[in-house]
């Protein structure tokens, strides 16, 4: 498995790094369900070899402690754990 | 969250294992149930393919010597209760949150990152001055908890907070 793509409104590319395992991602994977926005997470514990390291060099370009969620919003946007509020408002929900 | 191969029975038990091994050593669970039961299923599930429980909010490499610092309880937990009150996925937390008079919040990272910890394995060292090289016997430090003991080889389990035996690191 690699990217998925959840269909919704279009707020621009919204990018959800996440672990299958975490209760936090859950947590964001869901609120950008509730909110309806159209956008693409990934698990980075089931990726594999050069697919996980590309993967998590991409998302270390964003956040370089490497933590899990890490949400990039339009490609300029970092948002970094489950921030209900600032996941919100960047999205303008 | 639901993993095909971790049962409910398991996890059934294993949160109430965790749960009475917690309150034993003075800790608590996180009282959101619902919430704390998908983290033991994440917990589970690295159990099962990584052969040790590490922390589910936390990307596991997959070889022992470089997460065990992650294994559940982990290394951070004890500063990030004490500092947010509650570990860094929340399986545990304080005394106030359990109690509903603080609320939680995300717990930033403290965990170094992949390039720090690179580096800090590199430097690592083990003390050895003169005089404390004259104690009759070593002491161990569990990681977890600070737990201290005196003796030829750290315990099996550490009696305060039951992480394993290669979480001690000699201390002097």
């Amino acid at each position: 498995m690699a990217v998925e793509h959840v269909d919704g409104k279009n707020k621009g590319k919204v990018v959800l790094y996440a672990l299958s395992t975490c209760g936090w991602c859950n947590k964001t994977k869901e609120l950008l369900r509730g909110l309806g926005v159209s956008f693409d997470y990934v698990y980075v514990d089931l990726l594999d070899g050069q697919e996980r390291e590309d993967t998590l060099n991409a998302m270390e370009k964003w956040n370089p402690r490497g933590s899990f969620p890490t949400i990039v919003i339009g490609d300029k946007k970092i948002i970094v754990g489950f921030h209900e509020d600032q996941i919100r408002e960047a999205l303008g929900e | 969250m639901n993993f095909a191969g971790v049962s409910e029975i398991e996890v059934e038990e294993v949160y109430k294992r965790l749960f009475s091994e917690a309150e034993e050593g003075g800790y608590h669970l996180n009282p959101d149930v619902e919430f704390t039961k998908n983290l033991v299923r994440g917990y589970i599930r690295n159990e099962q393919r990584y052969g040790y429980p590490s922390c589910p909010c936390r990307l596991a490499s997959g070889k022992k010597d470089e997460d065990l610092d992650i294994i559940c309880p982990c290394d951070y937990r004890d500063p990030d209760l004490e500092d947010h009150g509650a570990c860094y996925c929340a399986l545990y937390v304080n005394d106030a949150v359990l109690e509903g008079t603080k609320v939680l919040a995300p717990v930033p990272e403290r965990r170094p990152s992949r390039s720090e910890r690179a580096k800090i394995n590199a430097t690592r060292t083990v003390p050895t001055s003169a005089s404390l090289t004259q104690l009759p016997y070593p002491v161990w430090r569990c990681k977890v908890c600070g737990y201290l003991c005196a003796r030829e080889q750290p315990p099996g389990i550490c009696p305060v907070c039951k992480a394993k035996k290669d979480r001690f690191e000699k201390f002097l």
